[in-house]
């Protein structure tokens, strides 16, 4: 390549000329040529805006098609209601469990050592990539009619799979490492001396975690429960799996999208799936400003 | 630490044993002849080839992605930074039904592609777009920081000594970069592997070609065929375990390859 000339720069005396001339020309070692930055730029913009920008306009454009009496009305029909109150519910259990064991598996993997530590790290990062619906399969194979607790379930009038219980512990299952992960990073780094400071001032170990550890945590805590809540609320293939698809019963807000768009009422799915997206994009704005205050957390944390 | 590890076993190990010890139940026989069936591997196929390209597909777009994102300044960077989240964000089922009116006969992208001969929508090409949908942000989100925190001195190093730029960037840049790009490679091919809701909308799910292997042990779900889709699932978990096993060592290597600043 050959070197770029500099940016004109207007500054009168020829030292300052020469010391811009040094700065570009260093700036110039690590850039590209203009055409080349133009082609990288408006590549990442043309694929970002067909494979994301424009799927979600579309869901907006589609719900609204009809206008908005049609989307109100297809809002307010039963069983849209029904489906948002047991998304609402699901969501409530499988955060409330995965907030308070999250806390815990995430404190004894970053303050202790013990053998098995990559093992027990890898075994929370699975519901990750396991395909949900296998994740939805494992509750089946225990709960259901032919299941391991099928039989036991039956003949005590127990009803997991098919109901809400079912639908939360799929969930629960799914949304698993999104506390645990937030966390783990965080208490790492801030290791065990604070602790250890309260404890050997005569606090006694709730009182350290309550005093010390959860105010050091609380940006990641929040972090972790707001991804953990929107893939709660979202979660399809498992809840697919164990919901069996009882209309206005077992069905989410996104088992009813697929049910409606599948009986081509597509105003009303979309006006489903628009709620959702809503709810994406809402947990994306406040992901933002949550890293923001953990960077400056961690800049704190530094000095 | 009990507690800890009796809600994992609760949550996570007992569902999984319980998935391990069903498949035991069969004889190697007759999980073998489950597996070697025309319409099983058809599916593991579709799932793991497509799978795999739209992977490369984001490996390479999702580099160019984050070059722009960290090298370059413009308009609206901040904003398509944060857009990058979305297939993370939104809902499967929203994804799914989103990406088929899209790409549909009909749709906003699938009318003009329709004009050209090229149909989506409903057939293996419309897996492939929703697999790269959902892969792009694991490419660039295990990419971008570790761009941001590469040493300029290095570059800086390498162009005063004559390097090119292109080669700067081949010898210089792309190694260090190595093991997140293939940590984003394996984060978004275990994703798309299992993918299940912003699949089956636009797939058109027609057995032996455009069925994928999550949607096949659905299938054989409601079929009650539960030992057909206990043998699909074994095999698909054993793959992500060995994908993130292999992940977390990997990341640990490139902890350890880095010096500690």
């Amino acid at each position: 390549m050959t070197m770029q000339i500099a940016e004109p720069v207007s500054l009168s005396s020829p030292d300052a000329r020469a010391r811009a001339h040094a700065a570009a020309a260093r700036d110039n070692l690590r850039t590209e040529p203009r055409a080349v930055r133009v082609v990288i730029i408006a590549l990442a913009i043309a694929f970002l805006s067909v494979f994301v920008v424009l799927p979600l306009v579309l869901v907006f454009a589609q719900a609204f098609s009809r206008g908005v009496l049609a989307y109100l009305s297809a809002l307010a029909e039963p069983e849209a209601l029904a489906a948002i109150k047991l998304t609402l519910i699901v969501a409530a259990i499988s955060v409330g469990l995965n907030l308070v064991f999250g806390l815990v598996a995430a404190w004894a993997i970053a303050k202790f050592e013990f053998p098995g530590k990559t093992f027990l790290i890898t075994l929370i990062d699975l519901p990750f990539s396991v395909s949900p619906v296998i994740s939805g399969l494992v509750f089946v194979l225990l709960f259901g009619a032919q299941g391991y607790f099928g039989g036991w379930l039956r003949d005590h009038d127990i009803q997991i799979l098919f109901a809400v219980p079912g639908i939360a512990l799929a969930t629960t299952f799914v949304t698993f490492p999104f506390v645990a992960r937030a966390l783990i990073p965080l208490m790492q780094e801030q290791g065990t001396q604070e602790e250890e400071a309260a404890i050997s001032l005569g606090a006694s170990g709730l009182q350290t975690f309550f005093r010390v550890t959860l105010p050091n945590i609380k940006w990641g805590v929040l972090y972790g429960v707001l991804l953990c809540n929107a893939r709660a609320m979202g979660e399809f293939g498992a809840v697919s799996v164990v919901s069996g698809h009882i209309r206005g019963e077992t069905n989410t807000m996104p088992l009813l999208v697929e049910i409606l768009y599948n009986e081509y009422q597509f105003v009303a799915a979309f006006a489903i799936a628009s709620l959702l997206a809503m709810l994406a994009l809402i947990t994306l704005i406040a992901k933002t400003v949550l890293e923001r205050h953990l960077d400056e957390g961690q800049d704190v944390h530094d000095h | 630490m009990g507690l800890t590890l009796s809600w994992l076993s609760v949550i996570i190990l007992i569902p999984l044993a319980g998935l391990f010890l069903k498949s035991l139940e069969l004889s190697p026989e007759q999980f073998w002849n489950i597996l070697s069936s025309r319409r099983t591997l058809n599916a593991l196929r579709v799932s793991f080839g497509l799978a795999f390209a739209a992977a490369c597909v984001n490996l390479v777009m999702g580099s160019i992605i984050v070059w722009a994102l960290v090298r370059y300044r413009f308009p609206g960077r901040r904003i398509f930074d944060a857009i990058v989240d979305v297939p993370f964000a939104l809902p499967t089922a929203v994804a799914g039904v989103a990406l088929t009116a899209l790409f549909a006969e009909k749709g906003w992208l699938g009318a003009p592609l329709a004009a050209l001969g090229i149909k989506v929508a409903f057939t293996p090409v419309g897996i492939f777009v929703a697999m790269i949908f959902i892969g792009i942000p694991f490419v660039v989100r295990t990419v971008q920081p570790v761009l941001q925190d590469l040493d300029p001195e290095i570059e800086e190093a390498a162009g005063s000594l004559g390097a090119s730029r292109w080669q700067t960037i081949i010898r210089v840049i792309l190694p260090s970069l190595g093991p997140a790009l293939l940590t984003g490679l394996a984060l978004a091919f275990a994703r798309a592997v299992g993918e299940y809701g912003s699949v089956i909308f636009i797939a058109g799910n027609l057995p032996n070609v455009s069925e994928i292997a999550p949607l096949l042990i659905v299938i054989r779900l409601s079929e009650f065929r539960y030992a057909d889709a206990t043998a699909i699932a074994v095999v698909m978990l054993v793959v992500s375990f060995v994908i993130i096993f292999a992940v977390n060592r990997l990341q640990r290597w490139a902890q350890s390859r880095i010096p500690a600043r």
